[in-house]
């Protein structure tokens, strides 16, 4: 498949993004922000970072850039979206996911190896893993913590759209242990952690992370 | 020019952790008798000509989609001079 991954002001993560991406076997396309083109891609990646310099709100500024258009379009009509961290506050901003995230309750940073239990496998980017698996995918965030109102928690967890939940500790205070959340039909995904720091033994915690791109294989013969 | 005022705040069952770490600042400081806290923005809009019912509906979409996240903060917009 071919696999966009944006570019904003102040992204971080594009091209680790766009390597784990080829990691998984798959095409990695660079999309500009300032481009409402697609280039065609199978599937968008909006990578982390810090768009904007955080500005206003994080990824609040980012939701308006011309591509976004382009990648809510294709997600209402069910292309695989993935945000990590600051591409989760992005679709978070843009209401394809529900919820917002806000600063880390206890006011630091957080940079570490986080155990996660998946839960949502059943979309396009999460297929690999087993349902209550348990991996260990490097976190780092200062506005992490995922917050909605006690309606739609309960929402999305009747509805099966918690993709993954901290294991072991709570690193910024997201209600439920919420780590990653889905839509309805799980096409967009999104999460704080970082899969595509956890690619390759050489430089990572190990290669938890992989399973989100090598997923899409599985959607695109499903 | 006139003013057009948008002030953004947290919605009251959303935690304010910069609003938390201002209030555990207080007594360090000497001053008591503050109970909470709540961090909010305040956007000043300077308009060019006057504040139409059409102007203050736009600002009123302005501060819904981009100023404020419904989802985590409120909003409410008075033109300075104006009662709020």
């Amino acid at each position: 498949m071919r696999v966009g991954v944006v570019t904003f002001p102040g992204s971080l993560d594009d091209v680790d993004a766009r390597r784990a991406v080829g990691l998984g076997g798959h095409e990695a396309v660079a999309l500009w922000h300032g481009d409402a083109d697609l280039r065609g891609v199978d599937a968008v990646v909006l990578p982390g970072g810090f768009s904007y310099g955080d500005y206003l709100r994080c990824g609040a500024i980012s939701r308006f850039a011309p591509v976004m258009g382009e990648v809510l379009t294709a997600a209402e009509k069910g292309m695989p979206v993935l945000g990590i961290c600051n591409g989760f506050q992005v679709l978070c901003e843009s209401h394809l996911l529900p919820g917002a995230l806000i600063r880390n309750d206890h006011q630091r940073f957080v940079c570490r190896d986080q155990r996660l239990r998946m839960e949502r496998v059943d979309t396009p980017w999460t297929s690999a893993y087993d349902a209550g698996q348990e991996v260990t995918i490097v976190l780092k965030n200062g506005e992490g913590g995922y917050v909605a109102d006690d309606a739609t928690l309960d929402r999305i967890e009747g509805e099966g759209q918690v993709v993954a939940r901290y294991l072991d500790l709570n690193p910024n205070g997201s209600l439920r242990d919420i780590a990653g959340v889905s839509n309805a039909r799980g096409n967009v995904v999104g999460l704080m952690p970082h899969p595509e720091h956890a690619v390759e033994a050489l430089t990572g915690s190990g290669t938890d992370g992989l399973g989100f791109f090598t997923s899409l294989a599985a959607a695109a013969f499903a | 020019m006139p003013k057009v005022v948008v002030d953004v705040m947290p919605k009251p069952e959303i935690l304010d952790p910069q609003g938390k770490a201002v209030l555990g600042a207080l007594p360090r400081l000497g001053f008591t008798g503050v109970s909470e806290v709540r961090q909010g923005k305040r956007f000043e809009l300077e308009v060019e000509g006057e504040v139409t019912e059409e102007v203050r509906a736009r600002i009123e979409h302005l501060a819904a989609t981009l100023l404020s996240n419904p989802v985590i903060e409120s909003y409410a917009v008075h033109v300075e001079g104006e009662p709020a």
